[in-house]
């Protein structure tokens, strides 16, 4: 695929094998955060807040998305006490939002519930697919990254586009495989790697993986961390993907700094024809 | 009449951001909560000198299970 004709080494996206083939894996830096684990989870979709804590504890995922949503009166904050017993850092979104307006807004209103300046921007353009909406992220994330947010957008996996989002001051971009829910896995993953190269800032698989190849393959690709949310907490087994995906992105991350080797039309044997013995 | 997520409250103008948040039962010190009011954040810090107009609208948003 692509990375046979990257023009950059393997080692673009960090350093090599050396530090990387630890059980734990190589550390990442994302929006000024150390993190271990390079699987983010999505805390929607689980059909219990218990589901949901097995699941984190079982994909090891330091980062876990949130939204925010109107309170029912009464209302108490048990997702935010389960995920502060998992020990997770949270990463709240602007799901549902579909103008730069609304998004900024809903950005602020996190920062003070969470008192977090990282926001998952998100501002949708389509209803049918959950495309973002390209002019509209990047106002909400010029404004955004005025405010001091650590913006990292939801995006296409348009390099033109990832690399205005970074040139905006954006901390990371999370390109999309395939639509939101979808389970299409990475439908263009020459263009992942293209945006790889296209900038410099950590690349967040995001939306589309759909079981635990698709997560190896954006890593393989050279994405710096995968993004699954459905994939885990709509599969039959939520526990078990989540373990799953833990492994594949692990296996991924080593398959990248590895550096494989190019995809040739012909054989090229492994073992060498010196020394073969005459048999007539 | 003031609006509180979509509906219409009992909340008598003037009456502070933190007495109406008690009346819907959410506790002031309750982690992950925001409320905007007429499409603006009210800080924490406010919420107990913050007086609602009459015609407020004010949205308390919580953490919700998302993607």
């Amino acid at each position: 695929m692509a990375d046979a004709i990257s023009k950059r080494s393997p080692g673009a996206a960090g350093a090599l094998a050396h530090n990387g083939a630890g059980p734990a894996g190589d550390p990442l830096t994302l929006a000024g955060r150390t993190l271990h684990s390079r699987l983010i989870m999505g805390s929607g979709g689980f059909a219990s807040l218990t589901l949901l804590a097995e699941a984190i504890a079982a994909g090891g995922s330091e980062v876990v998305t949130v939204a925010l949503r109107r309170i029912e009166p009464g209302a108490r904050g048990s997702l935010i006490d389960v995920l502060a017993e998992a020990g997770v850092e949270l990463l709240p979104n602007t799901a549902g939002c579909h103008t730069a307006r609304d998004a900024v807004l809903t950005a602020r209103l996190a920062r003070e519930a969470f008192a977090s300046d990282w926001i998952k921007l998100e501002v949708i353009g389509d209803e049918d697919t959950l495309l973002p909406d390209a002019p509209e992220l990047l106002r909400a994330a010029e404004e955004l990254i005025d405010e001091g947010f650590l913006v990292l957008p939801y995006t296409t996996d348009d390099p033109v586009l990832a690399r205005r989002l970074v040139d905006l001051g954006c901390a990371a971009v999370m390109p999309l495989g395939a639509p939101i829910g979808s389970g299409m896995g990475i439908r263009n993953p020459y263009n992942i790697a293209l945006l790889r190269e296209a900038v410099e800032v950590p690349v967040v698989l995001d939306a589309g993986i759909g079981t635990a190849s698709d997560a190896a393959l954006a890593m393989e690709l050279g994405c710096d961390a995968v993004m699954v949310a459905s994939a885990i907490s709509r599969a039959q087994d939520p526990v078990r993907m989540a373990a799953a995906m833990r492994a594949a992105v692990h296996a991924g991350r080593l398959a990248r700094t590895a550096g494989r080797i190019p995809r040739r039309l012909y054989a090229s044997p492994s073992t060498q024809d010196e020394g073969l013995p005459d048999l007539r | 009449m003031i609006i509180v997520n979509g509906k219409e409250s009992e909340l008598p103008a003037g009456e502070t951001l933190a007495a109406a948040l008690e009346r819907l039962e959410i506790p002031l010190e309750g982690r992950g909560i925001a409320v905007a009011v007429d499409g603006e954040v009210v800080p924490r810090a406010q919420w107990p000198s913050f007086a609602l107009s009459e015609h407020a609208r004010v949205e308390v948003l919580g953490a919700m299970q998302g993607g």
